[in-house]
């Protein structure tokens, strides 16, 4: 079992949500954070001057999901958000112990 | 003519309530942006008002108001107000409260057009364009209408600012659209709306000052007046309900198409204000509601990114509200009657005072943004846009 999260450009996540739909992947945790990865942010030029934004907002998205799909879910959120450009995000796949569900306490997967 | 203490006091009041449409502006279309967007949004309102007042006193109220140059502009005689005095005039309000008047209404049509550019505008570029616009479309069109020039000769009724304010600020704002191009994105993902409630706010605040700028047009606080008043109530709740019940037919009943066809309403009622009854105002407002809606619906099928839809709203609302003047006009009210009451001259005075603001407004609109485009970009760069114009341009934030 594995947990996948995913940071993506935000105007990226509904087009994520909607190739995971199709691969059947239906339940997932979606936040709104901050981060900047190794280009530091987008640098704005004016007159001369320098300003640096290094905080950009993205989407995280995790969910879990047995470790024979796994591949499959990596290649599916990042085709669909990936621009080609810098601040397309990072995709983590973390191991995950237990499972457990809240309403029945039993364990899942 | 003797001042009087009445009338003075009203349209100074008046002033003030159009005044504050123009923050009015600002928070409906920054409730419709996205977050990164906001302060730029409601600054450029607010940049709007500021720009137009001291072009107003320098030069925009002679080019409106001064001695007519062919029916087409007024003459330099009212330069830096010279003249212009807290004691003159033909009316019975000085004709200092007069150009204050008028002012505010310059500066609230800039504001408007600011839907074409939102998101994506270099405020320098911005300056230079609102500067020109103010000078060249809206001060020639507010002297055809209300300045003794030509459309005014030829009969052309605009009561309080159909043509003037929201034709041109309309089709002026899909010329610039089509000039300044879609936002990065548009068409692909989703551009939702950050804040209704503060696009409601932005609503309410118009549809109060709304008062202000339909009953003061009467400049007295008369008769004439409150019938501008009662009709302006009228046929923004019929646009309201129109919009709602639209919207509803497709889906949900949304808040957001309520409060913009409140817009939509008060928009048409505009020109007509001075011279229909109130249950007339009552099919303007419900024919309103529905024919800037499906406006919207034309525009966002074309791809047309004229993002917060001033065309849909204040053009085609505008061009409707001039041409219904021409048929419900009621001798009864503003001394003229319309195509209802068999006269057909009024009708086509109206179609070509409309007709021609619609054309002017676009052509000189367009014809200005590709030379402010082409000499100083009208568009900030793909990063800028990216991070949002209120880091990019204002190096501030809406939310901490």
């Amino acid at each position: 079992m594995m947990k996948v999260e995913a940071v993506i450009r935000p105007e990226r996540l509904e087009q994520v949500k909607k190739a995971l739909e199709e691969k059947g992947f239906v339940g997932m945790t979606v936040s709104e954070v901050t981060g900047r990865g190794e280009q530091k942010g987008i640098k704005l030029q004016f007159r001369g001057r320098t300003m640096e934004v290094d905080l950009l907002p993205k989407v995280k998205v995790e969910l879990i999901v047995k470790d024979d799909l796994v591949d499959d879910l990596v290649e599916a959120i990042s085709t669909a958000a990936r621009t080609g450009k810098p601040g397309d995000g990072r995709i983590f796949v973390i191991p995950v112990a237990r499972s457990l569900r809240v309403r029945t306490g039993e364990e899942v997967m | 003519m003797v001042l009087d203490s009445g009338d003075t006091a009203w349209v100074l009041v008046a002033t003030a309530m159009v005044m504050l449409m123009i923050p009015g502006v600002g928070l409906f279309y920054g409730g419709l942006v996205r977050k990164k967007d906001v302060v730029s949004m409601i600054g450029l309102s607010f940049l709007a008002l500021a720009l137009v007042s001291v072009q107003w006193v320098l030069v925009g109220y002679s080019l409106s108001f001064g001695t007519s140059v062919g029916g087409f502009v007024g003459g330099l005689d009212f330069l830096g107000l010279r003249g212009v005095g807290i004691d003159t005039g033909d009316g019975t309000i000085p004709d200092l409260l007069f150009m204050v008047f008028q002012l505010v209404f310059a500066g609230i049509t800039l504001a408007i057009i600011t839907s074409a550019v939102a998101e994506r505008v270099r405020i320098g570029s911005f300056i230079v364009f609102g500067l020109l616009w103010t000078t060249l479309v809206y001060d020639p069109l507010a002297h055809w209408a209300w300045g003794g020039g030509w459309a005014s000769q030829l009969g052309a009724l605009d009561f309080a600012g159909g043509t003037v304010v929201h034709i041109s600020s309309g089709f002026g704002a899909l010329a610039l659209a089509l000039v300044i191009g879609k936002r990065i994105g548009f068409g692909d993902h989703d551009m939702e709306p950050h804040s209704i409630p503060m696009t409601m706010l932005g609503a309410a605040l118009l549809w109060f000052g709304w008062f202000g700028f339909n009953a003061g047009s009467a400049l007295a606080a008369d008769g004439l007046a409150a019938n501008a008043f009662v009709v302006t109530n009228v046929s923004a709740s019929a646009g309201a309900l129109a919009w709602l019940f639209a919207s509803w037919v497709r889906g949900k009943p949304s808040a957001l198409g309520m409060v913009s066809g409140a817009i939509a309403g008060l928009v048409a009622i505009t020109p007509a204000a001075g011279f229909v009854d109130p249950l007339s105002a009552l099919v303007i407002g419900a024919v309103a509601g529905v024919l800037c809606y499906r406006a919207l619906l034309f525009r966002v099928g074309r791809g047309l990114d004229e993002s917060l839809d001033a065309w849909a709203v204040h053009g085609v609302g505008g061009l409707w509200g001039a041409i219904a003047t021409g048929i419900f006009a009621v001798e009864a009210v503003g001394g003229v009657s319309g195509l209802l009451q068999g006269n057909v001259d009024q009708f086509i005075a109206q179609v070509i005072g409309a007709v021609a603001a619609v054309v002017y407004a676009f052509v000189v609109t367009y014809a200005l943004a590709r030379a402010v485009d082409a000499t100083m970009g009208l568009r900030v760069t793909e990063d800028e846009e990216y991070v949002g114009l209120d880091i990019s341009q204002h190096g501030e934030k809406a939310y901490a």
